[in-house]
């Protein structure tokens, strides 16, 4: 059986997604020491929930972490709930965009549709003669892939404890060179390939040494945002293009189904490894690796009331939906700046900032829901219905995802929600949905 | 079909639906979220409706003949019936949730039961006609020439034209249907109850277009008038619609109703 080439940079660019999403860039020290006291003796999912009550009682030094100094608990809830809808929207429309892309490409491109070998993590064929057998073996798969993810987490895991930086992020950058340089290369020959489009070798050198290298200046280093955010999204849909090859049918369900189970875990127990990672990042007051998480940013003017001792500082942190996943993690507060400073004014004036703040989520987010959307439109039977009922539902669980975030107030993951509403709506609607509205549309009947 | 056919059916059938949402639903996240929301709603309606009318298959063997079609038709019925259940399952969740934004949100005008109806009816509305139709649309796509075998040559616009149809009712419904559940009125919900079977009843009768199409739209411009009254238009304000006196419509477009 073919394996694939260079699959073990390329399963650790996968790793390297999954496991490090849940990673939040840094809270300022002067949260930590005010945050201490209630983690303690909490429940470990709960060490990044800020109650309004522990904010009221608190100095203003937790009020810098908790919420935007100076409010009533009451206006913070309202301050959530204000751009809870814009950051719901802000999730939609990049995840929108890639499982765009990945569906365009699959109904197009036969290649991505074609069974071409499989990967080494996925050793056990699914050409067997009884149904069982093939259970059998595509459980077999997901507990090998599962299993060298959750190795490979630990191993970054371990490698971030012992400050191996350097490694790290050479790991990192030949993952994204692979990712930008060659699965752009064999993605663009195909597409070529699809739509009888003749170039020649130079012209292609050209184009693809310019998109990756300017790939790798956004997203590495610095650059617009927009065209990070572009280039984030084109490598996971590139990302969730291998998948959806090299994975076999029933075997990529059940790892779909066991990677959200695994999230769930790693997120909510206290000893999970990813959980671990986002509190050393936090101890050491660390950003962690921007180049796999997708950032938003958005600016949105604050008018308050009078002006407030505390908001004369630098920095603050206004609170921010957070949520977690194991492997895509989601919503990091990103380091607000305020990027002017509070007018200085007697009482009673209105004070107005402008502040940053955007929502980050995990690529291995949108991977997996590119998968599970890519390989509904794949394997669907050109059905173009329970493909976008997987679409909805996997919006809807991101949604209620961050409502949930917004009731609780504590770390959730991501995957879990949105990938089992997909997994239902793709089987209940190819089984049961789609000879239902087949027969209907034959005899031209409306509901 | 190829092309011309795809893409003229394309607009034909979501045009409006693509207008209204750029216009009145794409500025605003919280009514995108209603949207998707309803749709996911019509979506859950749809899923039972299959379920029924596969248990009912299975019970009764799985024959072809007379009795598929027999099946069918009560198939529609069911799910006509589930569909308006849902809508009055999510007009519950929008009061619910609309209360829970009162109490957190004093200040923030909530965005009104009109509109959350006008929002919810749309998401029915495209979501209905978005999955009967993506597929004929996409079969249209490729080569093929219509009713070869006999049939009618008509049938990709007659399923466009009824999917318009079907997309604007399902949004006169959700207006009508949310008012009469707040006024406590139980004539509305039975109309809009009665109007949809109708509809679908009449679809029984394709390939005769002609009653279908022309009767679907007659019964559209009656809700659509039915709506636009119970959303609290008037003669006086359409009339200064049209003659471009209204002030507040300039207005209109920044604040939710």
């Amino acid at each position: 059986m073919l394996t694939f080439m260079a699959s073990d940079s390329e399963e650790d660019a996968c790793n390297e997604r999954t496991s490090l999403m849940s990673a939040e860039s840094p809270v300022p020290r002067s949260c930590q020491e005010g945050r201490q006291g209630p983690e303690d003796g909490e429940d470990a999912a709960q060490w990044r929930s800020q109650g309004r009550e522990e904010d009221q009682e608190e100095d203003p030094d937790r009020y810098v972490c908790s919420g935007v100094p100076g409010r009533l608990p009451g206006l913070e809830e309202e301050l959530t709930l204000k751009y809870g809808a814009k950051h719901v929207i802000m999730l939609f429309v990049p995840v929108t965009l890639c499982m765009v892309v990945v569906v365009a490409t699959i109904k197009s491109v036969r290649f991505y549709t074609e069974k071409n070998g499989q990967l080494i993590y996925t050793p056990f064929t699914e050409d067997t003669p009884s149904v069982g057998q093939r259970l059998l073996n595509s459980v077999l798969n997901t507990l090998i892939m599962l299993s060298v993810i959750v190795v490979m987490t630990i191993f970054l895991v371990v490698l971030y404890k012992y400050r191996c930086y350097k490694f790290i992020h050479g790991w990192l950058i030949m993952s994204s060179l692979m990712l930008l340089f060659l699965f752009t290369y064999i993605y663009l020959g195909e597409v070529l390939k699809t739509y009888n489009v003749a170039m020649d070798y130079p012209t292609l050198f050209l184009v693809v040494w310019n998109f990756g290298a300017v790939g790798m200046v956004c997203i590495h280093w610095k650059g617009p945002l927009v065209l990070q955010q572009a280039y984030l999204i084109m490598i996971s849909a590139l990302m969730a293009l291998v998948f959806i090859k090299y994975l076999p049918e029933w075997s990529a369900w059940v790892i779909l189904g066991a990677i959200s189970v695994y999230d769930l875990m790693a997120v909510l127990c206290p000893k999970g490894p990813l959980r671990m990672l986002v509190e050393t990042a936090q101890e050491r007051n660390e950003p962690i690796f921007p180049a796999l998480i997708y950032s938003s940013a958005m600016v949105w003017t604050v008018g308050m009331a009078k002006p407030d001792p505390s908001s004369q500082g630098a920095l603050q942190l206004p609170y921010d939906p957070e949520m977690e996943d194991s492997c895509d993690s989601l919503g990091e507060p990103s380091y607000p700046e305020v990027l002017e400073p509070p007018l200085p004014g007697s009482p009673g004036e209105e004070l107005e900032e402008e502040e940053e703040r955007g929502v980050k989520l995990g690529l291995g987010d949108f991977i997996f829901y590119s998968v599970l959307v890519g390989k509904a439109a794949a394997t669907g039977s050109g059905d173009w219905n329970t493909t976008l009922a997987c679409f909805v539902a996997i919006l809807i669980g991101l949604c209620l995802t961050l409502l949930l975030l917004a009731v609780f107030k504590k770390a959730l993951p991501a995957l879990p929600i949105s990938i089992a509403f997909g997994l239902i709506f793709y089987f209940s609607t190819d089984n049961l949905v789609r000879p239902f509205m087949d027969t209907l549309a034959s005899h031209q009947l409306h509901i | 079909m190829t092309a011309a056919v795809f893409f003229g059916c394309a607009f034909i059938a979501f045009g409006p639906a693509l207008a209204l949402y750029i216009f009145t639903i794409a500025t605003d996240p919280l009514r995108i979220i209603f949207l998707i929301v309803g749709a996911f709603f019509w979506l859950i309606s749809l899923l039972l409706s299959s379920f029924v009318w596969f248990v009912a298959r299975a019970i009764t063997g799985n024959r072809d003949g007379p009795i598929e079609k027999y099946l069918l038709i009560f198939g529609v019925l069911v799910s006509v019936l589930i569909q308006e259940m849902f809508r009055f399952a999510y007009y519950r969740l929008l009061k619910k949730a609309n209360e829970g934004l009162k109490t957190i949100n004093p200040d923030e005008p909530a965005p009104s039961m009109r509109l959350l109806a006008y929002v919810s009816g749309l998401g029915f509305g495209i979501m209905s006609g978005v999955f009967s139709f993506v597929n004929t649309l996409s079969d249209s796509l490729g080569p093929g020439t219509v009713g070869i075998h006999g049939d009618s040559p008509y049938f990709f616009l007659n399923s466009a034209f009824m999917t318009q149809v079907i997309i604007l009712l399902h949004m006169f419904w959700g207006i009508i249907f949310f008012d009469g559940c707040e006024k406590k009125n139980w004539y509305p919900l039975l109309a809009v109850i009665l109007t949809h079977l109708l509809v679908s009843a009449l679809t029984f009768l394709n390939p005769q277009y002609e009653i279908s199409l022309v009767s679907a739209y007659m019964i559209m411009v009656l809700t659509g008038i039915w709506a636009f009254f119970v959303a609290g238009g008037s003669r006086r304000s359409l009339k200064r619609y049209l003659l471009c006196q209204d002030k507040n419509f300039l207005l209109y477009s920044q604040r939710s109703r």
